[in-house]
């Protein structure tokens, strides 16, 4: 069979399996085996997430959580990348931190929540804490081995053509480093988004996609949950694809570090 | 996904800062050492400056103390034997569907086309926002917790599965073929051990995420028993020594399974039969 043929019947296929998966979920849902508030069907989760975009209060929800994540994962990024650096270049440094790093990543960042909750408070600084906790850790290690990974022959051919501080760290290490320190940022934002909703289930206050989920069980609305679900699993897959895929097409792409795949 | 990329998910940091050569062991210690006394020192001068409350901010004595009162009458084991049994048991359910079901993409088209498109939709959802809805489905306790936990690692263990077994050289499989080998032969012989460092990574990074989320799920899940409903229930009374103590324990676990458990796992087996260097 040829290529073409083959990779039509695989969308046929796939099409077939969501659809019958849909039409199954259905199926269970109207059969009324499972009381229909555990239970919605598909309609009643699309009129839902349909209501409450239009009243504004999903995209709210997901405003709150986005802008937590991202201070978590600034504050990460700024505390993990001179880290990383630091780490890479420095013995003294090295040998400081990386037994306290290899203590406290085995730690879930969630397991921080309720001692938070106590210093802190419900709300912002709990929430942004724990992203930041849970996105320092693959930012600093990317950098390290990243740093650590440079080429040493382009660091001698930059030092003998007379790169000096300042020009060989910002025009070879940092470029040299960048594959490594694109996938820490990447690694980073994957834990921040589970951080984020299970911290917001634990420590949210009255906004946030984690809340309202969680908030959508006492009151057994499991159509919100099921649309809060949706814009999660959207907004987290939006920024994989194309957040860090522009990313990384503005940087390390063009500067030759990385193809991308043939296709 | 992380496939087996350059710096995978790691669970606990790379290299134990290996000593240099000529250093003697003292030094290593001394060296490694040297940091918990710095930051414990600050802790305890901090605790003891009064800037916070005691009972929210409490000197490492304090924590020790609860610590020992936890772990002599039995309690602190329990906790934690609860949190490992559930990890353990969630884990395997994951590993056995996983492994079969991201072998079995790996090997028919048929299956490939079906399931592959229903795991990149749930692979990106983060598997704690799934909680409220299993607690809802299921009630509270043990069995949406194991269930949960299951769910989550399952996505790592499948996809890493598939692409180790459609990574396994063709040249190799024809080659056993050539030599007459059967179906059952060639997979036990060649397929399954050529995918295999893909099959570890997969399961370390299930195992990772479970671990991330299962302390998480605990504490909303109402367990009668473990770690994380330690820490949790130690909030309504303020007993921050307490869940300090509960802290140190989860992270003396987490770096306990990557050091004992995958490490040797993988020198046994992997590292043994040639397919990757140690």
């Amino acid at each position: 069979m040829s290529d073409a043929a083959a990779r039509k019947r695989s969308w046929r296929r796939a099409a077939a399996a969501l659809v019958l998966v849909a039409a199954g979920y259905e199926a269970l849902a109207r059969s009324g085996v499972f009381p229909a508030v555990l239970l919605p069907p598909l309609p009643t989760i699309a009129r839902t997430l349909a209501a409450m975009t239009a009243d504004g209060s999903l995209p709210r929800h997901a405003l709150y959580t986005l802008e937590r994540v991202l201070a978590g994962l600034g504050l990460a990024v700024a505390v993990g990348l001179p880290l990383g650096i630091l780490m890479a270049r420095f013995r003294a440094a090295e040998h400081f931190l990386m037994p306290l790093v290899s203590v406290l990543m085995p730690i879930p960042s969630l397991a921080w929540v309720p001692l938070f909750i106590l210093w802190f408070g419900l709300g912002n600084v709990t929430t942004v804490l724990v992203v930041f906790y849970a996105a320092t850790f693959p930012m600093l290690l990317n950098t390290w081995s990243g740093v650590r990974a440079v080429n040493p022959l382009w660091l001698r051919a930059a030092g003998s053509m007379g790169a000096r501080g300042r020009a060989l760290f910002w025009k070879v290490m940092v470029p040299g480093a960048s594959p490594f320190i694109l996938t820490g940022v990447r690694q980073a934002f994957l834990r921040a988004w589970i951080a984020v909703v299970g911290a917001e289930m634990l420590a949210g206050s009255d906004w946030g996609l984690g809340w309202v989920i969680f908030d959508a069980k006492e009151f057994l609305n499991a159509d919100v949950m099921m649309a809060s679900l949706v814009v999660i699993g959207a907004i987290g897959f939006l920024f994989e694809r194309l957040v860090f895929g522009s990313l990384e097409r503005a940087t390390v792409m063009r500067w030759g570090m990385v193809r991308a795949a043939k296709a | 996904m992380a496939e087996s990329g350059s710096t995978a998910d790691f669970l606990v940091a790379p290299a134990a800062l290996p000593g240099r050569p000529g250093e003697s062991r003292w030094r290593l210690f001394a060296r490694t050492a040297f940091p918990f006394l710095v930051v414990g020192a600050i802790w305890e001068s901090v605790a003891r400056a009064g800037a916070f409350p005691r009972k929210l901010f409490p000197t490492l004595e304090d924590i020790a103390a609860s610590f020992w009162r936890l772990a002599a009458d039995g309690i602190m084991l329990h906790h934690a034997f609860d949190t490992v049994l559930r990890l353990l048991a969630g884990f395997a359910l994951a590993a056995a569907v996983g492994v079969a079901v991201g072998v079995a993409m790996g090997r028919w088209r048929r299956a490939e086309d079906v399931l592959l498109p229903l795991v990149s939709i749930g692979a990106p959802i983060p598997g704690i926002a799934y909680t409220p809805l299993f607690l809802l489905w299921f009630g509270l306790g043990n069995l949406p917790t194991v269930l949960l936990v299951a769910f989550v690692s399952a996505f790592p263990i499948v996809i890493n599965s598939w692409s180790g077994v459609k990574a396994v050289k063709e040249i190799w499989v024809r080659a056993a073929q050539a030599m007459g080998a059967d179906d059952r032969r060639l997979f036990q012989k060649v397929i399954l051990p050529g995918a295999l460092p893909y099959i570890f990574t997969g399961l370390r990074l299930g195992l990772a995420q479970a671990w991330r989320i299962l302390v998480a799920v605990e504490m909303l899940a109402a367990v009668p028993w473990g770690l994380g409903w330690l820490i949790f229930g130690a909030r309504e009374f303020l007993d921050t020594d307490v869940m300090l103590a509960g802290i140190v324990v989860i992270g003396a676990i987490g770096l306990a399974l990557e050091k004992l458990v995958f490490e040797r796992l993988e020198r046994y087996t992997v590292v043994r039969w040639g397919m990757m260097k140690s």
